[in-house]
């Protein structure tokens, strides 16, 4: 039966790691907004070129990562006007 | 052309003549602009998101240059911003306008507008974005300059710069629900071996550890979760009041203590998870209850939109002075859209002062050089030079803060429906422990202590204490849904309560947009009609758009040579006719009787004055019907800072005289519900402007009538749809019906509580009773609650 000790001691400590997943999230802010970001995951990454390219065509062009912090991405943009 | 062109920015109808640009239709320049902003950026995605999404701003709302000139002081910059280390900072703005997905997209691409922008993150509930972004590029004046080019006008006020931390406790609330729900669910596997057929034969070691894992477990639901019912219990308890918190603390502790005692005994493993349970699903319905509206603010005072800074003129030129430091005799510059801050004589140019805040008349007031001009309006149109009279604290409108700080809703606003219940039932669960304790102790006596404890427990009043918060919380996001907005759960109650309801006139009961237009004068022909429609369509007004909209006719004539003078007027040719339009003043050149109350526009046509025309407010669609019902049931009273010419319109509308109160200052708004406060009637206030702020705060319920529900609205209790105004008694009526489900809720739980009872009098609760029977009662009551609320809002057509 002293396998029901290790059993039980394994669980607990699961569920403990579940609490501070929980509790992380909790402080982390995750639980501040529930609405923006189910929007924000539909947003294509890169702001579109043309008009145009609604078609699907936009899913094609090459994958131009938007990095905030380097900052790469914007200045490219403003430049280009 | 197509009337019916729309602008591909706002979705506005573009009129007869469309302003192009790269063949895209717009309404107004403004539109046009933020395109053309966004083209050049590559952000037309915005166009594709949600089709015209765009937010339209008419010319003459746009902030003037200066306007937002203060923001290069030190001293306000440390205060917006949250953060700013290494020219690196932190700023987030309330953007009321924020209002769909291409908003947030827009807003969250700023730095392909500006590099300096390094991240933006909205927060759509709130409507909120968070922007970092470097100071030496980019600085907190443009930053706010440039949400203003592309039409998101961010809130900045005194109110938004001592913004209370709310979201901290909702954090510590889901902290509580996880432990308390980690402790239940891990206890509930301890306990669960105890109920099955043949658990006596489970090894006293693991009883032993399953044991005291529980206790392990129910020690931080009872410091940490349950702390605040042992605090309120213990506080109210202190004040000499029996709240619902002080059975739930007593049945707690008694649950912990008798399990202690049965686990050190070796006698059972205890309620542990009858205990967990119990907190997990009360804290669950404090959730529930505590919804709250994150974009609504009812808490708002003049702070909340008088202006940080203002314009000072001294002699070394123009200066910008945080509002604290202004001072009477002071001269300032007000620009066009700012708020006038305190009290003040106009110096030079025309004033036109939109009071909309203050007293919910939307129609500008014209005020000239050496006129009075009081607090809180805006200005409208050209700058204007102001010396100031009294000091912002000192001003009519503020004083009403700074005289009344709420008395009552400290103490009467917690004798809820609940904590009056339960003072009998705490009073009466505690004797019938004594006496079933009495009982036993002389009949046999091993069994006293444990049915004492035992009715303590399974009376704890979780499901009494869960029936109010799922039924009004449910009754609460009803309410929200069709347009009317509540603080609070806690309001459904006292709107519950109400016996006198009183209105204000102006923007409450009248409608501030839409008004009834005659001309008085002889009658004009289709054609003058006409004439005079095309040359209104060419100011953007308000007076001169309402006449646009009420002459009927699309085929509009040519104005050659139009003047809009501010303040005054607008002349120009109409087929070959001159035609002025505008105050009194401008085109009779008489003063005469102003301060009317109806807003007058007159008119020369030709070579002669032909007549004005009169604006008369409106009232509100479905006013007649609401009054009707109110009348049944409540006394009603009316309370207008206006003078007495509508009396005899009002007359129709409430029946008698007796209630009516003209010129009614702010301070006897105040003053009046006080005294009908005094006279034992609870009482319901409706109202819109700052005016009736004081008297919103001093009733027992203030609700606000607003267009725009995320505009300014004074401190309130509950915010209404402009647009569900008749609805108001259907609202009402629904909390009482509330009430009888919170009242069946009880009986439920009561019921609960006999069975609970019964046994526990004869000490016969075993665990696996408590165990059933607790969660059991609190799930049933739930349930009840919630789906008799839904099921009766679909059947109340709000």
């Amino acid at each position: 039966m002293s396998v029901v000790f290790v059993l039980v001691l394994v669980a607990i400590v699961m569920a403990f790691a579940f609490l501070m997943a929980f509790i992380w999230a909790v402080k982390n802010g995750q639980y501040e907004d529930t609405y923006t970001p189910s929007v924000r995951i539909l947003f294509e990454d890169p702001p579109v070129k043309e008009a145009e390219s609604r078609s699907d065509q936009s899913q094609l062009a090459e994958p131009e990562k938007r990095k905030p912090e380097t900052g790469e991405g914007e200045s490219r943009s403003v430049q280009s006007h | 052309m197509n009337e019916d062109l729309k602008c591909i920015h706002c979705g506005n109808s573009c009129g007869k003549t469309p302003i192009l640009f790269e063949g895209n239709p717009f309404c107004c320049t403004g539109c046009s602009s933020v395109f053309q902003i966004l083209n050049v950026n590559q952000l037309k995605q915005y166009y594709q998101i949600e089709p015209m999404a765009g937010i339209r701003i008419e010319d003459d709302k746009r902030p003037a240059n200066e306007t937002y000139a203060f923001l290069e002081l030190e001293k306000f910059k440390t205060k917006i911003l949250s953060f700013s280390e290494g020219g690196i900072s932190k700023v987030s703005f309330f953007i009321p306008e924020i209002h769909c997905a291409s908003c947030i997209w827009l807003l969250e691409n700023l730095h392909s507008l500006n590099a300096g922008v390094i991240q933006s993150f909205v927060n759509f509930p709130k409507k909120e974005i968070n922007i970092t972004f470097r100071e030496n590029e980019i600085q907190l004046r443009q930053l706010v300059e440039l949400l203003v080019s592309i039409h998101y006008i961010p809130e900045i006020s005194q109110h938004s710069i001592e913004k209370p931390q709310t979201g901290h406790l909702d954090k510590k609330l889901f902290l509580k629900i996880g432990v308390a729900a980690f402790s239940f669910m891990n206890a509930m596997i301890y306990h669960f071996p105890q109920y099955l057929p043949g658990h006596e034969l489970l090894e006293d070691d693991i009883r032993r550890m399953f044991g005291w894992l529980s206790v392990l477990l129910a020690i931080p639901v009872l410091t940490f979760s349950a702390s605040d019912y042992f605090l309120t219990a213990w506080k109210s308890l202190k004040k000499g009041i029996i709240s619902i918190d002080l059975p739930i603390a007593l049945g707690l502790i008694t649950l912990f203590t008798q399990s202690l005692a049965e686990i050190l005994s070796g006698k059972g493993i205890g309620y542990i998870d009858s205990l967990t349970g119990l907190v997990f699903f009360m804290l669950i319905g404090r959730w529930y209850q505590g919804k709250t509206y994150q974009a609504l603010s009812f808490e708002r005072d003049y702070k909340t939109y008088f202006p940080l800074a203002v314009t000072k003129i001294s002699a070394s030129g123009n200066e910008t002075i945080p509002l604290e430091d202004l001072q009477s005799g002071d001269r300032i510059l007000v620009r066009n859209q700012e708020i006038v801050p305190a009290d003040s004589i106009l110096i030079i140019g025309v004033a036109s002062i939109d009071y909309s805040f203050v007293t919910g008349e939307s129609k500008p007031v014209l005020k000239h050089p050496g006129d009075f001009v009081f607090a809180g309006g805006r200005q409208i149109g050209a700058a204007i030079e102001l010396t100031i009279e009294k000091e912002v604290q000192q001003s009519y409108l503020t004083q009403l803060w700074n005289q009344s700080e709420n008395p009552y809703t400290a103490s009467n606003k917690l004798n809820t429906v609940v904590n009056r219940v339960s003072q009998y039932f705490t009073v009466i669960v505690v004797l019938i422990a004594i006496g079933s304790g009495i009982f036993w102790l002389l009949n046999k006596p091993e069994v006293a202590l444990f049915a004492f404890t035992s009715v303590l427990i399974i009376a704890c009043p979780c499901a009494l204490a869960l029936t109010v918060p799922f039924t009004f919380g449910s009754a609460i996001r009803q309410f929200g849904r069709k347009g009317f907005y509540l603080k609070n759960t806690a309001v459904i109650e006292h709107l519950y309560k109400v016996d006198t309801v009183v209105f204000d006139k102006t923007g409450t009961i009248t409608n501030t947009n839409s008004s009834a237009i005659r001309f008085v004068g002889p009658q004009l022909s289709g054609e003058q009609l006409l004439m005079i429609k095309s040359l209104a369509f060419q100011s953007s007004h308000p007076l001169s758009k309402a006449i646009c909209e009420s002459i009927e006719g699309n085929v509009l004539n040519e104005v050659i040579g139009f003047q809009e003078i501010p303040s005054l007027g607008i002349s120009g040719m109409v087929k070959g006719i001159r035609i002025n339009m505008g105050s009194r003043y401008f085109v009779t050149g008489e003063t005469g009787t102003e301060e009317n109350l109806k807003s007058e526009v007159w008119v020369f046509f030709q070579d002669s004055v032909i007549g004005h025309f009169q604006l008369e407010n409106e009232y509100r669609p479905g006013l007649h019907e609401l009054i009707g019902r109110f009348g049944k049931k409540y006394q009603l009273h009316l309370l207008t800072g206006d003078n007495e010419a509508e009396k005899s319109n009002l007359i129709r509308y409430f029946g008698n005289e007796k209630y009516l109160h003209f010129n009614q200052s702010p301070t006897d708004k105040l003053n009046y519900i006080r005294k009908l406060q005094k006279d034992g009637r609870k009482v319901l206030m409706i109202g819109d402007g700052l005016n009736d702020a004081g008297a919103l705060n001093e009733s027992n319920v203030g609700i606000v009538i607003a267009d725009n529900v995320f505009n300014f609205s004074p401190a309130c209790d509950a915010i209404l749809q402009s647009k569900q105004f008749g609805k108001l008694h259907r609202f009402i009526d629904f909390t009482h019906q509330s009430m009888k489900i919170v009242k069946a809720g009880f009986l439920i739980s009561f019921l609960y509580n006999l069975i609970g009872l019964s046994f526990a009098v004869q000490g016969n609760l075993t665990p696996i009773i408590a165990a059933i029977l607790m969660p059991i009662s609190s799930v049933s009551v739930v349930v009840f609650a919630s789906f008799s609320v839904n099921l009766a809002a679909k059947g109340f057509r709000f």
